[in-house]
């Protein structure tokens, strides 16, 4: 759906790469775009993202920062209500939380509060999500947190064609939005139209068609997510795997579409459980398409605990592919 | 030879039109605090009583096409940056013809068409917000200085000490300006600074400071023709700090148990209207009659605000949700 018709072939490609090649473009396209944010330069980011783009566009467009987070994203907020597209690096979700002040109170209220005098056409990008044995203060999945805040917007790229395309229209957008990539995808490679260029920022995909159930996810659980519909599959459980892609706005009419169709849904999402986006997105089903259901929805989130360190206990937190095929086979009556 | 940028303007007529700033804010204020207890005004308040000399001294000096980040308590920024008195006084009430449309109230005044970057209530939050206006001029070659009003108790805030390493860091045209009147809501400076000459913290970040005496408006005034020329020619920050006294109550909610009514009168006699008018006095530099019709005319523009905010409407509640996004039909400021 985002992807224009391949003239100039593919090109073998990781997610690290797009979401570098999305930035180099952004500023290249636009003299008002620049990016800062700690380690971004000279060490390359923090999960080298940015890795070589100091050199090619100097130290005024790729600005390392002071470990000064509610600083410098205030100073982004600043520099974009004077007219500036700077895109702000947060090094990871749980990081975030010392600029939270500048994002709510600030990025999210400027526009409302001043009765749209000033809007903050700023995008923040961070690192988010568990599986690298990070532990408790590095793996958390916050951006449901955040979407629960008027204001913002909040994206998920989950696939290449996303991670390459979202953040130009996110620029584009004259409010603030926030990107979180998912630090498991960095490195998944895969192929990519060489011209991959801006994708749409609102509205979910389907990424597997499916009848029997629809299981909705974001982010770093929509592979999980194919691997269980895969799975299920063989045992003729046909589920539509559904990528939100922005998780605020939800694209509600993609979501009711499909749930309207196969009547059950379970929801997937790294989030703790407790007051989540998945409970987010099972109460809109319940409000708007209840009489649908043929069963209760089911969900898939974190389990209640800081994430720990061990692997087994960190895998163990996490939404995984054997706990998404035994929701959905719950939720289909036990078949 | 032009006479230097950072010697005042002694004539006469600016020094009536320095006393004209002052009681402009002061019975503004003063009207606010009737009209707060009348119920007209809610919320939280803050008013200025006894600061007013550092927005008039300071903001006049400022050009058009500068800059200005203020905290809550900046109906005086406001004022005496050109945000009519109308647009304020129906802001203050909610009204849709007020400055921010009556949805920020007290706290949040913002005024795209004199550059006024908004009240911030979140103490030191402004700070951030300054140093990326600043940034933005720097990066676009501009010649601005970016004026940042906050209060003693910001001081405390990480964001304050991230934001003068930014400008310093970077080289930003910021003029910190620090309006100590000693409380920080109802906490002492020395109970929550472990240094209290506050000037002295620029100092670590290498940012050039000095000190004022806040309610000396001719003082001020001088520091800020060297503060916003200082800035102008090196486009480094520059720090103010002016000391000053709140002779009023933190805001409508504050019944003073931290301090003793002794303390506040010996300030009184020191406050920045009464002491500048007894100087012009004695100097002869102005007549009882010419400070009754300054007076007479900030009631009459008072009078007039009020009636403006009477008159004013309250926004449709249809219209609750506009501006949560930019939308696209409607010409924004940005």
């Amino acid at each position: 759906m985002q992807q224009q018709a391949v003239r100039s072939g593919t090109i073998e490609t990781t997610y690290r790469e797009a979401v570098r090649a999305a930035i180099r473009d952004a500023i290249k396209r636009d003299e008002r775009v620049f990016l800062m944010g700690e380690d971004v330069g000279r060490y390359g980011g923090c999960y080298a993202v940015t890795k070589g783009l100091l050199a090619e566009l100097g130290p005024e467009r790729i600005r390392d920062t002071p470990l000064s987070e509610s600083g410098f994203t205030g100073a982004g907020i600043g520099a974009a209500m004077a007219g500036m597209r700077p895109i702000v690096e947060l090094m990871t979700v749980n990081f975030s939380l010392l600029a939270l002040d500048q994002i709510l109170n600030n990025a999210a209220t400027v526009r409302h509060m001043s009765g749209n005098q000033f809007g903050v056409p700023l995008v923040i990008r961070m690192a988010t999500g568990a599986g690298r044995q990070l532990a408790a203060q590095h793996s958390h999945s916050l951006e449901g947190w955040y979407a629960h805040i008027a204001g913002i917007k909040v994206l998920a790229p989950a696939t290449l064609e996303d991670a390459r395309g979202m953040l130009w229209t996110a620029i584009e957008d004259p409010d603030p939005v926030l990107i979180f990539e998912n630090v498991m995808l960095y490195n998944m490679s895969g192929k990519l139209a060489a011209d991959a260029g801006p994708v749409d920022i609102d509205k979910a995909a389907v990424r597997r068609p499916g009848r029997d159930i629809s299981l909705i996810t974001y982010g770093g659980s929509l592979w999980k997510t194919l691997e269980a519909a895969a799975t299920l599959a063989a045992e003729n459980i046909e589920a539509e795997v559904i990528d939100l892609r922005s998780l605020r706005p939800l694209d509600d009419a993609t979501i009711m579409t499909s749930v309207a169709k196969t009547r059950r849904a379970v929801v997937v999402d790294e989030g703790w459980r407790s007051g989540s986006l998945a409970a987010e997105v099972g109460m809109r089903i319940v409000e708007q398409v209840f009489w649908a259901l043929d069963a209760p929805i089911g969900r898939v989130c974190s389990e209640e605990v800081p994430v720990p360190y061990p692997s087994h206990l960190e895998n163990a937190t996490i939404p995984q592919p054997a706990k998404i095929v035994a929701a959905a086979k719950a939720a289909l009556g036990g078949r | 030879m032009t006479a230097p940028a950072d010697k005042p303007r002694l004539s006469r007529e600016h020094m009536l039109d320095l006393l004209k700033q002052m009681i402009r804010i002061r019975h503004f204020e003063d009207k606010c605090y009737e009209l707060y207890t009348q119920e007209k005004i809610r919320g939280f308040m803050h008013l200025y009583d006894g600061e007013e000399a550092i927005a008039v001294g300071i903001i006049p000096v400022l050009e058009k096409r500068d800059r200005i980040v203020s905290a809550y308590r900046e109906h005086g920024h406001a004022l005496v940056r050109g945000v009519p008195m109308t647009k304020v006084m129906a802001e203050m009430y909610g009204k849709q013809e007020g400055c921010s449309r009556g949805r920020g109230g007290s706290m949040h005044l913002f005024d795209r068409a004199t550059n006024f970057y908004g009240g911030n209530a979140i103490v030191g939050g402004g700070l951030p917000l300054a140093v990326g206006l600043a940034l933005a001029d720097h990066m676009q070659g501009g010649d601005l200085v970016i004026a940042c009003f906050f209060g003693d108790g910001a001081v405390a805030e990480g964001e304050f000490h991230e934001s003068l390493n930014l400008a310093a860091l970077w080289g930003l045209p910021v003029l910190f300006v620090c309006e100590n009147n000693l409380y920080a809501m109802g906490t002492a400076l020395a109970l929550s600074e472990s240094e209290t000459d506050i000037q002295r913290k620029a100092a670590c970040y290498r940012i050039a400071a000095e000190a004022v005496d806040g309610m000396d408006v001719v003082a001020v005034e001088a520091a800020a023709r060297r503060a916003v020329h200082a800035v102008r020619e090196s486009r480094k920050p520059y720090f103010l700090e002016c000391r000053t006294y709140r002779l009023r109550a933190h805001s409508m909610f504050d019944a003073q148990l931290y301090r003793d009514k002794a303390e506040i009168e010996t300030w009184r006699p020191k406050e920045p209207i009464i002491r500048f008018q007894g100087w012009l006095q004695s100097n002869h530099m102005i007549h009882p009659e010419e400070v009754a019709r300054i007076e007479a005319e900030a009631d009459a523009e008072v009078e007039q605000a009020v009636a403006f905010a009477e008159a004013g409407t309250w926004e449709p509640v249809e219209q609750l949700t506009r501006f949560v996004y930019a939308d696209r039909s409607v010409p924004a400021g940005r």
